[in-house]
């Protein structure tokens, strides 16, 4: 797993890796200190309220924002590096989005080719056959020259989900991925979810399906404006809650 | 049969003055509408793709991090959609082509190297061009940030994402009124008639200086080329636009 390019990085070190991450948009300081450490094959969830800045934490691990202070480190490279190789970051961490942002013009399988064949210079035929391979993966065989107008929204974030692990990550990261979708087809997103985290897929997700969360995760972190107010594994999050605006939270929501 | 044509308008011609098609019975008054035919053929096929790789390419500076290119790109835009492209081709030529080296191919006579013609594929490409920026800027606006930022996730560089994913969703958008553009770009070429372009209109008015009752029989002509010229043009575009439509996406072209 080592090589030159993350320093001496090895499995037993977290894979991702927060401390004291500060970030504002103007004056608007959106996280203020976070720290923690998501393990290799770990499954991690954020939750919290809207605006806590969950999915400004989640964008900075793979440097679509940049951060103001503080580290994040991804298998040992520090992503707030100006040096930065950005496309050495974005083949170790795939991304996921809650609007899926599939290319409109390219067909399904299009979709999950296109990067290997751009970005990595693979050979056609062999992504082509990873391509076929991860549509069925994620149970949308026969949708394969679909356009992206032509599927659903569920069957949209299984080719968005596709179309990352096709860059073979050893991170996902899934950024509110069910929230735009219609209650019957957020199911068939979370079990394509539950499988990769079972083949051992270090996965973040932020989230707002708190049952989902708590079968998934090995851990739990509830932000609130801008600060870890608590975290846990499930059982004792959910269930032992002591912080008083998680309570609320929980409250409201389960 | 050719020669049973030209025995008809040589009759006509003797028979009504007023309707004296000389460049079809003539054969040297043919050749010059032929000639002409072509120049302005050439014209406007050389200005319609050179202003569209300058909107491309300026639509791409627009972008650029550098605030002095983009303040470049938007004082080319400002003088060249400002100003009439007749005062345009003057300025090319008249002030311009005073200071351009020139060359002598026979040892005796000195030429500029630009041309007229040159100065009128200059001037008019940089015309329409300036309109083609605009026009490509909005189709780019209208390709969300998100889609963007999905394309940079998965490694792709500003340049790719460009190319691969923003321009194609662009270019359908911005179809409709690059056709408007290029529409107007192949009747502007008209205009070089004033730098003694030999153009179609340039050799019809010639003729009908020279044999004044020609003069209906000429303009009866640039209506009719004019018209197909750019009937092709907008059939094109228009198999082009309903080519380009996606399944599932946007309504254009129906």
């Amino acid at each position: 797993m080592t090589d030159a390019a993350n320093g001496n990085w090895t499995p037993d070190r977290p894979i991702v890796s927060l401390n004291d991450v500060h970030k504002s948009f103007g004056d608007l300081e959106v996280l203020k200190g976070i720290s923690f450490d998501v393990m290799k094959g770990e499954v991690i969830c954020i939750i919290g309220p809207s605006g806590s800045g969950k999915s400004t934490l989640i964008r900075c691990v793979n440097a679509l924002n940049p951060i103001d202070s503080g580290s994040i480190t991804v298998e040992g490279q520090e992503v707030n590096d100006p040096k930065l190789n950005k496309l050495e970051l974005r083949k170790k961490v795939g991304m996921v989005f809650q609007q899926y942002n599939l290319f409109p013009h390219k067909t399904a399988l299009e979709n999950v080719m296109m990067a290997p064949v751009l970005v990595l210079k693979e050979d056609k035929g062999s992504v082509e056959a990873r391509a076929r391979a991860l549509i069925r993966k994620v149970r949308l065989d026969g949708k394969e020259d679909s356009f992206p107008g032509e599927l659903s929204g569920g069957q949209q974030q299984r080719v968005a989900i596709a179309r990352s692990l096709a860059m073979q990550p050893d991170v996902m990261l899934f950024d509110e991925v069910t929230a735009a979708l219609d209650p019957e087809t957020v199911k068939e997103v979370l079990v394509t979810i539950k499988d990769l985290a079972q083949e051992g897929m270090t996965c973040m997700l932020v989230t707002h399906e708190m049952g989902f969360a708590r079968e998934i995760a090995d851990h739990i972190y509830f932000t609130d404006r801008g600060v870890i107010v608590e975290h846990g594994p499930p059982a004792t999050f959910f269930d032992e809650a002591k912080d008083p605006r998680t309570q609320e939270f929980l409250g409201q929501i389960l | 049969m050719w020669d049973s044509i030209q025995d008809f308008f040589r009759d006509l011609a003797e028979r009504d003055a007023a309707w004296n098609f000389i460049y079809i019975y003539d054969n040297k008054e043919l050749e010059r509408v032929l000639d002409g035919m072509w120049v302005t053929l050439e014209l406007a096929v050389v200005c319609v793709v050179c202003s569209v790789v300058i909107g491309l390419v300026g639509a791409w500076l627009q972008g650029a991090r550098s605030r002095i290119v983009r303040s470049v790109v938007q004082g080319y835009i400002q003088f060249f959609r400002n100003t009439p492209p007749l005062v345009q081709l003057m300025f090319f030529y008249f002030a311009l082509g005073q200071f351009t080296p020139t060359f002598s191919p026979d040892g005796y006579l000195q030429q500029p190297i630009i041309s007229n013609i040159g100065w009128a594929i200059i001037s008019l490409s940089f015309f329409a061009g300036a309109f083609n920026v605009e026009i490509f800027r909005a189709g780019i606006e209208a390709v969300p940030q998100s889609t963007q930022e999905a394309a940079e996730s998965l490694g792709m560089s500003r340049f790719q994402a460009y190319v691969y994913v923003v321009l194609p969703l662009a270019f359908r958008v911005s179809l409709p009124s690059l056709n408007n553009n290029l529409v107007n770009l192949v009747k502007t070429t008209t205009q070089a008639l004033a730098i003694a372009v030999p153009e179609l209109l340039y050799q019809l008015v010639s003729i009908y200086n020279d044999y004044s009752t020609a003069q209906n029989a000429c303009m009866v002509l640039m209506f009719v080329v004019y018209i197909t010229l750019v009937g092709f043009l907008v059939f094109g575009m228009n198999r082009w636009e309903r080519r380009m439509v996606i399944p599932g996406y946007g309504g254009g072209g129906g």
